[in-house]
């Protein structure tokens, strides 16, 4: 009875998600925004930004967020005294949004490549035909076009990030699972029943955001 | 072989030479095609005719040889290679409209974006092309809305829309149904009628006869035999040409 009458209890699970919505906001912005720069690269047509883009996706796509996400805060804040806030939650905080945001543009970058190869040669060569740079090719007619068919993916890919976000958990941040950790801890006798609310408000959450990136895919997919 | 000239040349094609790995795709191809004349390339399937095409604005770069463009060699890439493209038109076999964009908006948005024209110029003279090719009463569409024949002559709009210097077509209608080729072939009759300089890759023998100036007859990607339509088809010179005649005449 304690479990959800204490009104700590309900304060350590609001924060906690809090903190996940948080996270998962920030870090799909960030994914969003480097992975469309890194998938330009790796279409571009000049060598080094292909690499640069291949080996960006190779390293962090391989690498698993834990390892990622502890050298943000091992290596780039206590080691290397990058602080990205004063206050310790913040920038927490934060290095997890870094952490997130670097690995998830890997996935993010395939998503939109893959999403790129669907739009027919021509389209570009046309483009190209009319004297638009590589920059305009990609801005006003592939990537317009690659993303309709890229939505459904990305949706797959943001409900992973949202899941992944407990990971920053192990710098500290109170998302959470280090919520339901303490929960846990407190309350021993109802440990099925702290799971179940946990998992079922991930589910009320990620469900509907599925079936909205299913609904949109279909609205916004390429007549042709 | 060239009989009827206009003007100085505006494309030359020098010792062109190209490869797809081991395939050699055209062989010394070497050609002159001077302001305000048509000329329609043919030739069997693989005989390099859409890659000579396609080089021209170097859409295919090649491996040796020159191209000059106008006076100037063809840039090799950037800013330079993107103003070469902007003055010459291209008409593609599958059309190639942006499936995302109006059949207006593919029209103005060379125009606007890379001749920097002001909107309402660039639309006002994209309707009065359209109105020209027939479609201006389906400018609020979008491409997946019209047929191919229509679709071919937005392609054609909109590749003027640019002003260009010469116009490139891709076996233009060799992806229509029957009924549509006329349309396409009428519309691109007017234009070489105004003296707009033209390269035609087709398969339309009748359109070769009565709108181009030469026939160029390219085999295993080389520039066989050119003459101008009447001389071609009465009297073919290679025995390639004569074959290639015998096989698509007879019907």
């Amino acid at each position: 009875m304690d479990l959800l009458s204490d009104p700590d209890n309900l304060d350590l699970y609001l924060t906690g998600f809090s903190w996940i919505l948080r996270l998962t906001g920030a870090g799909a912005l960030g994914a969003l925004v480097l992975g469309v720069i890194l998938a330009g690269f790796r279409v571009s047509p000049i060598p080094v930004l292909r690499g640069f883009g291949a080996a960006w996706v190779n390293t962090f796509r391989n690498t698993p967020l834990t390892l990622i996400v502890f050298f943000c805060y091992f290596g780039l804040y206590s080691t290397l005294g990058l602080e990205l806030s004063e206050e310790i939650d913040l920038n927490n905080f934060w290095l997890g949004v870094v952490g997130l945001a670097v690995y998830t543009s890997s996935f993010v970058c395939e998503a939109i490549r893959s999403g790129i190869n669907t739009v027919s040669a021509g389209q570009s060569e046309a483009a190209r035909a009319l004297g638009l740079s590589f920059f305009q090719v990609l801005r006003m007619i592939v990537l317009p076009q690659a993303a309709r068919a890229v939505i459904a993916p990305l949706g797959s890919v943001f409900i992973a990030l949202a899941k992944n976000a407990t990971i920053v958990g192990t710098i500290g941040l109170a998302e959470s699972s280090n919520a339901m950790k303490t929960l846990i801890n407190d309350n021993g006798s109802q440990v099925i029943l702290i799971f179940v609310i946990f998992a079922g408000t991930f589910a009320a959450f990620l469900i509907p955001t599925g079936y909205l990136f299913g609904w949109l895919a279909n609205r916004l997919a390429v007549k042709r | 072989m060239t009989s009827v000239a206009e003007g100085e040349p505006l494309i030359v094609l020098d010792r062109v030479n190209k490869h797809y790995g081991p395939l050699h795709v055209l062989r010394d191809v070497s050609l002159s095609i001077d302001r305000g004349e048509v000329v329609v390339v043919i030739g069997p399937s693989g005989s390099g005719k859409s890659t000579l095409c396609r080089s021209i604005n170097r859409l295919e770069p090649i491996n040796g040889g020159t191209i000059t463009f106008d006076g100037q060699p063809l840039p090799a890439e950037g800013k330079a290679l993107a103003r070469l493209r902007s003055d010459v038109g291209m008409v593609f076999q599958s059309f190639n409209l942006f499936a995302h964009k109006t059949i207006l908006e593919n029209v103005t948005l060379g125009p606007v974006k890379v001749r920097k024209r002001k909107p309402a110029e660039a639309k006002e003279r994209a309707m009065a092309l359209l109105d020209r090719v027939g479609i201006a009463n389906q400018a609020d569409k979008y491409p997946a809305m019209l047929s191919g024949g229509q679709q071919q002559r937005v392609a054609i709009a909109r590749a003027l829309a640019m002003d260009p210097k010469a116009m490139l077509f891709d076996e233009p209608t060799s992806a229509l149904d029957p009924e549509m080729v006329g349309e396409v072939l009428d519309v691109m009759t007017s234009l070489a009628a105004e003296g707009m300089t033209m390269v035609v890759v087709t398969h339309e023998m009748g359109f070769a006869r009565h709108a181009a100036k030469r026939v160029v007859f390219m085999a295993d990607g080389q520039l066989v035999e050119q003459a101008p339509p009447a001389e071609f088809f009465a009297n073919p010179q290679s025995d390639r040409a004569k074959d290639f005649l015998s096989k698509i005449l007879t019907h």
